[in-house]
This record gives C-alpha cells, sequence and structure tokens, in this order.
C-alpha cells in the first residue's frame, strides 16, 4: 500500500489548517455560506437533509487495517456509530456537527486520509478495480497509475472552479469491474503492439440525467505523457465546459456536441503545447509510488482444498470469492447487503472487526467496491472457514455477491436533499421478497437511484429502479438491460411508473418472465438481451 | 486602486483596460481586460505591447480565467496579470499559482487573512505558472 512521505503529510495536515480555518470563519461570520459551500464541498461536507454528511475519500479502494479502525472510530466519536459505503468507493457519515469536521479530519490525516475534493466542482476521488493487484486477468495493478493522478489532481490550481464534478477511474484489465466507461475520463492501462505499456483514454461518460459511455479518444499514451494527457482533457473541458446549464455541465455533454473528433483534435492541440510546459513527473516517481503497491509475500505451496462439509460455509464460498492470481489464495467479498438491510452501511463494531480480519487475513490490505461491499484481496483458501465464521456472527455473511440480494442503493430521500424517492425501504424490500430466490436467479444486478442524478447506478443495472417525484407522491421507473461491465449498456425504461408496493411486484415479475424464458445458462441479462424488453412489458403491464 | 493589491515593483498601468475585441481592433492599449468567454490564445501575438491583463471573474465558482491566466504565463506573457472581480481571499493561493500577480477584489480582503491564504501550501503537487519545483521534483531533483 501506498504510504505518504514528508510531502503527502505535510500537504494534508495543510489542507486541515486551511479548512479549520475556513470553518472558523464561517462560524464567526466573516464568509457567507455562498461563499463557504465550495469550500466545505471540497473538503467533503455537504448539507444535507437532516444534518451535515461527510465523504471521505478511499483511493483507489484500498484500506488498510488501521485505516479502518479509525473509519470506525470516527463513525463511534463524531457520528451514530456507523458508515455508509458508496458506490464511488468513498465512505459516508450521514450525522455530523460542522464544528467537528476539522477535528475528524486531523484525525484521518494521522492514517494517512483525508476528504480532499470528495465533491464540488473539481477532480474527484479516483477508483479503480477494487481486484486490483489479486486478479490474474489485469495487465498490471492499476493503482500507482491512480495514485500518480492523485497527487496530480489534489489542490490543482486551474481546476478547482470547473463547469461540474470530474471523475477519473483506472483500470488495468478486459473486464471492467469499475464501470470505467461511465467515468468522465476512464482509462485502461493497456500494452501495444510493441509490447510498450501505455494508457488508453475514454472520455465522456456518465450516469446522471443524461447516461452516456465514454468513447475511446486515444488508444495509446505513453506513461511518460499520462499526466500531461489528462491535463489536456481537463483543460479543454474547463475552458469550454458549457457553464450556462448545470445539467448540461459535465464533460459528456461537451464531447457528445462537439463529437469525439473534435473534441479528440482540441486535446491533442492542447497537449502538443503542454508538452513543452515540464508538468510531467518522471518515470522515476511512478517507479517510486510502484514499489509501495509490490505484491505482498504470497506463501507457496498451499493446499486448494476448501472443507465444503458445511454447506452454508459452502455457498458462501461459491458466491462471495473470486480466483486469485497467487495459488492457494482466493479474494472474498464481504457483503455489507444482509436481507433487509441498508446496502453499503456498516457499524462500528463491524468495521472494527472488517479492519481485524483485514490484518489477520488479507496482509493488512481490504478494498471497497463500488458496489458497496468489501474485498479482503489475498485470503489463504485454508483461512476461509474462520474467516467466514467470523463474519456470519458479525452479520456479515450474506452469500449474495452479484445476486439479487447484492443490490446498489443509494441513501435517497432518507438522508439526500436531492432525492425525489426513498431508495432504501425500496432495496429492503426486493431484497426481502427475492432473496429467498437467490440461487435460482443467479447473477441479477438490481440498482436502485431516488432521483436522475443516478447515485444508485440504475442506468448499469441488470434491472434498474429510479424513484421520480409524481405530483408529491414517490414513483419509481423499472429498467432492464444495463451493464457496467465491459459489455456497458445502459438500461430502458420499461413504461410507466408504479408505487412503493408496486415495483417490488414488477422487479419479481421481471424475474419470472426471466425463469420461464431462460436457456441453459443465461443470466438474467442474456436473457434480456435475446428476447428484448417486450415479453417484460408484456408481463409487466399486458 | 487602493484596494488592489499587488506583488509586482512596476508601475501599474494608469489607464482603464479595453475589451480582448477592442483591443485586437485597434491594439495601442497596453492594458486588456478579458470575459470568461474569451479566448486568451487570441492575445498571444500581442503580448510584447500588453503591460496589464485584467482577468475578470463576474462569479468566484467560474473558474475559466485560472486556465486564461496560465495560458498566457506559458505563452511567455511577464507583465502584470490582475484578478478583478468576485474574488475571494481563499482562491489567493490557486491564483497565484496560475500566475496572478495582482487583485482588484470587489470587497477588499482582510490583510492578515490574505497573508495566510497566499502561505497555505509549504509545498505542491503541480508545476504551474508561479514557478515552485513540485513535490515530484524536490523527490526525484
Amino acid at each position: 500500500m501506498y504510504k505518504y512521505d514528508q510531502y503527502d503529510q505535510a500537504m494534508v495536515d495543510a489542507r486541515v489548517a486551511e479548512f479549520r480555518d475556513q470553518v472558523r470563519r464561517r462560524i464567526e461570520g466573516r464568509i457567507t455560506e455562498d461563499q463557504f459551500k465550495p469550500l466545505r464541498l471540497q473538503n467533503g461536507l455537504y448539507l444535507q437533509l437532516h444534518a451535515y454528511m461527510l465523504r471521505v475519500a478511499v483511493p483507489y479502494s484500498t484500506l488498510s487495517s488501521a485505516q479502518m479502525h479509525a473509519l470506525a472510530d470516527i463513525a463511534d466519536k463524531y457520528d451514530r456509530g456507523y458508515g455508509h459505503f458508496t458506490t464511488r468507493q468513498n465512505i459516508q457519515y450521514n450525522w455530523i456537527k460542522l464544528e467537528d469536521t476539522p477535528d475528524i479530519l486531523a484525525d484521518l490525516a494521522k492514517v494517512e486520509m483525508h476528504a480532499i475534493q470528495t465533491s464540488g466542482n473539481c477532480i474527484r476521488n479516483i477508483s479503480s478495480d477494487h481486484y486490483a493487484g489479486a486478479t490474474a486477468d489485469e495487465l498490471i495493478d492499476p493503482r500507482p497509475y491512480a495514485e500518480l493522478l492523485r497527487q496530480w489532481s489534489s489542490f490543482h490550481p486551474e481546476f478547482l472552479a470547473l463547469p461540474r464534478k470530474f471523475k477519473i477511474c483506472v483500470i488495468a484489465s478486459e473486464a471492467d469491474r469499475a464501470a470505467m466507461k461511465l467515468h468522465d475520463i476512464g482509462i485502461r492501462i493497456v500494452k501495444n503492439d510493441s509490447g510498450e505499456i501505455g494508457a488508453a483514454f475514454y472520455v465522456g461518460g456518465g450516469m446522471g440525467r443524461t447516461p452516456m459511455i465514454a468513447p475511446c479518444i486515444n488508444p495509446f499514451v505513453p506513461l511518460d505523457q499520462l499526466v500531461t494527457y489528462c491535463e489536456a482533457c481537463l483543460r479543454v473541458y474547463n475552458r469550454y465546459g458549457r457553464r450556462d446549464n448545470k445539467y448540461k455541465a459535465r464533460i459528456k455533454i461537451l464531447v457528445h456536441e462537439l463529437g469525439a473528433a473534435e473534441y479528440t483534435r482540441q486535446v491533442e492541440e492542447e497537449f502538443a503545447h503542454l508538452q513543452t510546459q515540464d508538468i510531467e513527473p518522471p518515470l522515476a516517481e511512478l517507479e517510486r509510488i510502484s514499489t509501495y503497491f509490490a505484491p505482498p509475500a504470497f506463501e507457496t505451496g498451499l493446499s486448494e482444498e476448501i472443507d465444503r462439509s458445511d454447506p452454508d460455509f459452502a455457498l458462501w464460498v461459491d458466491t462471495n470469492t473470486v480466483p486469485h492470481k497467487a495459488p492457494g489464495y482466493v479474494s472474498a467479498v464481504i457483503s455489507l447487503k444482509p436481507v433487509g438491510g441498508i446496502p453499503g452501511d456498516a457499524s462500528a463494531e463491524q468495521m472494527h472487526l472488517i479492519a481485524d480480519l483485514t490484518k489477520q487475513y488479507s496482509f493488512d490490505e481490504c478494498r471497497v467496491t463500488h458496489t458497496q461491499n468489501i474485498v479482503l484481496p489475498h485470503v489463504k483458501k485454508a483461512d476461509l472457514h474462520a474467516l467466514w465464521t467470523a463474519l456470519e456472527a458479525a452479520g456479515l455473511g450474506a452469500a449474495n455477491l452479484d445476486r439479487v440480494g447484492d443490490i446498489i442503493a443509494c441513501p435517497g430521500l432518507d438522508y439526500c436533499s436531492l432525492a425525489n424517492a426513498r431508495s432504501i425501504p425500496v432495496a429492503q424490500k426486493i431484497s426481502e421478497r427475492l432473496s429467498p430466490r437467490s440461487a435460482e436467479l443467479g447473477e441479477l444486478k438490481v440498482k436502485i437511484s431516488g432521483c436522475i442524478n443516478a447515485c444508485g447506478h440504475h442506468h448499469a443495472g441488470h434491472i434498474g429502479v429510479l424513484g421520480v417525484d409524481k405530483k408529491g407522491v414517490e414513483n419509481y421507473q423499472l429498467l432492464l438491460g444495463g451493464s457496467e461491465a465491459d459489455d456497458t449498456s445502459l438500461g430502458k425504461i420499461t413504461g410507466p411508473g408504479f408505487d412503493e408496493a408496486g415495483i417490488v411486484d414488477a422487479v419479481e415479475k421481471a424475474t419470472e418472465v426471466y425463469l420461464a424464458q431462460r436457456t441453459d445458462g443465461e443470466r438474467f441479462l442474456d436473457t434480456y438481451r435475446r428476447i428484448g424488453i417486450n415479453p417484460f412489458k408484456e408481463a409487466l403491464y399486458g | 486602486m487602493a484596494d488592489l493589491l499587488r506583488f509586482r515593483d512596476d508601475e501599474p498601468v494608469d489607464h482603464p483596460a479595453v475589451t480582448v475585441d477592442a483591443y485586437l481592433e485597434q491594439s495601442n492599449a497596453a492594458a486588456v481586460r478579458i470575459e470568461p468567454g474569451d479566448d486568451a490564445r487570441a492575445l498571444i501575438p500581442h503580448l510584447d505591447g500588453l503591460r496589464l491583463v485584467e482577468i475578470n471573474f463576474p462569479a468566484f465558482t467560474d473558474g475559466r480565467g485560472y486556465s486564461a491566466a496560465r495560458i498566457l504565463r506559458e505563452a511567455g506573457y511577464t507583465g502584470e496579470m490582475r484578478a478583478v472581480g468576485d474574488v475571494l481571499v481563499d482562491q489567493l493561493s490557486a491564483m497565484r499559482r496560475c500566475g496572478f500577480d495582482a487583485f482588484e477584489p470587489d470587497k477588499p480582503f482582510d490583510e492578515e487573512e490574505a497573508k495566510a491564504a497566499l502561505a497555505t501550501w509549504p509545498q505542491v503537487y503541480q508545476t504551474a505558472a508561479d514557478g515552485r519545483a513540485p513535490i515530484w521534483k524536490l523527490r526525484h531533483g
């Protein structure tokens, strides 16, 4: 894992001091709320329905046990004893007091964490593949590139008042587990025909009210030009992104309106200029960062055997572990989706336990997934039963990875000031209704957003649910056929929406159509793609 | 002019700045004002005659002026670069980094607050227009 040096620590400490002073001036009335708002947002602090919400960055999804313990302590000390892991691989606290935030940020800085640029119109936390460094299908660990970009994007003086928020994702495998093409910039680390490593740039993706899949604007940017190329992409956006309408201000609209070819031409022109400006760190810096991500000392000669005599354990192994590049190891997914629970929530006790298990079983490293679960990336198969036993005892043993119960949901109208409808109760009811049929339904990704901003990724759900406000009443639209994986697609709305009870019935009906129509081995998404939306419409509205 | 915060030793230009369009039509003025929608690059052929570039921030949330400033510094402009308009003390450190060396805010800064804001960053992560060596350079020489 990356470790701060004196410079990184000084920068984060300086930020805490800066924000402490800004909060003081706000409380003293020396700056207005309008002036303070961008400052607090760029320190992760939102004003929500009932309280301030603080979003803490988990860069490229990676946490140590000490960091997870610190997150648990914050939940206990400053919140109501829990936290919420988000679709951007961050953690949010929902009941924060403004005057506490400088102290929270100082606590975070002690464990090399921060809330820098986790909201606001700036470059946000860089996300990555939650199996990075563990999966056999990656070209290389993508996280050093993400850390390079974390440093470049932190406090970038030119890009602190962008037209809108800006999200970057870095992966390094063909399989896409991070919704890379649904980011403002998606970077895939690739190898060219000469065997050199570089970066393919996908620019202008996103969800929200106008979902778009990012086009590839450059299939190979050499590694020693990565930062410069990002800077060129951002400068063109900062200068020409729309500022007349916040709903048209994301880079996806600029790329769409200019056309990918014209946007690319402008970026290349800016890039040629910026290459003369000495803004690229030397490759030695990338090498320095990469040493922190060297693979842990995996044991060799381990057994591949797993004692499957306990059927509940066997089920968990089958659903919640994924293959690892090292023999005798797996990556184990801790589901934060107990049946009927709040997706992504974890209590302080659970976080402390996860931290302990991280240290004991996974080389002191865990990951936050964009599907709101936690991964222990490097677990010996021989340790799985002990791990599962500890998880089960803490209510963390749900065997439902990528199953119907593994629902993504945004905080919705229970917390969020932007929401039109509640997401959490709908997720709970769908989970309760359909989890008993989890095995039969197989891989099925359900994603729920409480408004058009799409924090719950409803466009990318095999089954998506979008909460809207219909004349003051919560109403839910159903979408089918989305995917955030390598076969990225956007879901289609089936037709008129439903009330809260109706949407749960509608989701169940959609699964019945699937079960009736599927052929051997087809997932829900495969059946939908084969038969189209009409059989589903007939079942729902016929 | 009383509320001008300036980091230069030369005499300020004593006549008002003209618009970019006016400047490009008849470029005998020494001072020009860039609005957020203007293309700063249009001035690059004329930088020799310029002593003051004002960059207007009608709203502090519109960051186009940061790019305009850097672009002109990158093109070799060494005259005064003044941020005017809705310029707040909490933007000072970033603006300095982008090449601004004078500030004429709608509402004057508190002197102590301005001093503190300018001292925010012990080091910097990026190359920008202020000549500071980025952290990666300190690490690798």
